[in-house]
């Protein structure tokens, strides 16, 4: 499963990648979380507070650490 | 109320440690753990309380506000803005950006992007503990007023010209568009504010503790090392060249409002005088080169140029004005 982080560098970018890759190990999913720092992609996906997550151009979440039931339920869904 | 700190040092410091309040390093123990609790104590209340208010913040909603005002009003709202938010220009410009694709005017968006370093509710508590409620009122007036002129100035240029070219290619689509609907808001429990300011709390606290740490022990080396009248008789004359030096000193110099507010008490206390000192302080928290790499991202260089030159200009004249006027605000 592709996932994509944004963020321009914040320390909760780092921190949300870390836990989509760490919920996705500990559910045996293959993810793959990509940075995105370009802020010309940000604007066009229309987030204003990261880190947001995207996936397949879809924005999931945005502001904040996903929470671990977020998190497990991308997985899941 | 705020004696209990002085009691709790008194204890650690001299029963406790069992210096004497006459020794030196028992002077600035004292100082820095009187400072440190008392710091640490404000900010925690204040960044749970102020965490509550904003937990309700919709920034779609905001924009959408923006967009509606007029300029004048949109300066005061942008600064306003940028003052209640505590983001790290990591997180302002994506703000930034989506104000300035919606058309919002430059001058807001930069209003709002000029005062979010110097004013967030940090800074406020180290001011308010450190040099009192009056400096502390007369620095977000300034702070704002600065991020207020700059932006109207900006707007005057028309300096929107000089944005990234994608962010003018998403205006100029954005003006075909119909506006999107807005969603709802979402009415927030007072479980969900609790849950959301308890983890901006531990958030924050986490992020700057370390910094009040380090800015109070810089702040009691100062009160310690720095030969009492040294600074007082070299540049507490407030020569006009002082304040121009100050705000250079302060470019390279990068560090939050957090680090810097106390060294702001100690120059004080050792006689810089006050003009002198808030445009250090300002320079040092607002003009720095990690926040203008992230910068040159989203503006041509001649926007950035633009920027930092009113930037050094605002804060010296503000170190001139407040030179002049300190006989009539500290007294």
């Amino acid at each position: 499963m592709e996932f994509q982080v944004l963020g321009m560098g914040c320390a909760k970018c780092a921190k949300t990648i870390e836990v989509i890759e760490r919920i996705g190990a500990e559910l045996g999913k293959a993810v793959n979380v990509s940075k995105v720092t370009d802020p010309a992609t940000i604007m066009r996906l229309g987030v204003m507070s990261t880190p947001a997550v995207v996936r397949d151009g879809q924005v999931l979440h945005s502001g904040s650490i996903p929470s671990r039931a977020q998190v497990e339920a991308w997985l899941n869904g | 109320m705020l004696e209990v700190f002085s009691q709790l040092a008194d204890l650690l410091v001299y029963d406790l440690g069992g210096l004497s309040a006459q020794s030196k390093l028992g002077d600035a123990l004292h100082f820095f753990v009187e400072d440190t609790s008392k710091i640490f104590v404000l900010l925690l209340v204040m960044i749970y309380a102020i965490a509550l208010v904003r937990a309700g913040l919709d920034v779609q909603r905001i924009r959408a506000y923006l967009q509606q005002r007029r300029r004048a009003s949109g300066y005061l709202f942008g600064a306003t803005f940028g003052a209640i938010t505590p983001f790290c220009s990591c997180s302002s410009i994506p703000l930034f950006l989506g104000f300035t694709s919606a058309r919002i005017p430059l001058g807001i968006s930069m209003a709002f992007l000029i005062t979010s370093p110097l004013i967030n509710e940090v800074a406020v508590v180290m001011l308010a503990s450190l040099l009192g409620w009056k400096f502390t009122l007369i620095y977000i007036l300034i702070g704002m007023s600065v991020g207020m002129l700059g932006g109207w100035l900006l707007d005057a240029l028309r300096a929107e010209r000089w944005l990234a070219p994608f962010i003018l290619e998403a205006q100029a689509a954005a003006e075909t568009q119909a506006e999107q609907p807005l969603a709802p808001a979402a009415k927030l429990s007072l479980q969900q504010r609790h849950t959301f300011a308890k983890a901006e709390t531990l958030d924050i606290f986490g992020r700057v503790w370390k910094w009040v740490i380090i800015g109070v022990g810089l702040g009691a080396g100062l009160h310690g090392f720095v030969p009492d009248g040294w600074i007082a008789a070299n540049l507490g004359g407030g020569q006009w060249w002082s304040v121009p030096i100050a705000v250079l000193v302060g470019i390279p110099l990068y560090s939050n409002a957090t680090g810097v507010i106390p060294v702001m008490q100690g120059l004080l206390v050792k006689g810089l005088p006050l003009g002198t000192t808030l445009a250090f302080c300002m320079s040092t928290v607002a003009a720095s080169f990690p926040e203008f790499v992230l910068l040159k991202q989203v503006m041509q260089l001649r926007l950035l140029a633009l920027l930092f030159g009113l930037l050094l200009v605002a804060f010296t004249l503000v170190g001139w004005l407040f030179n002049a006027l300190e006989p009539w605000i500290l007294s």
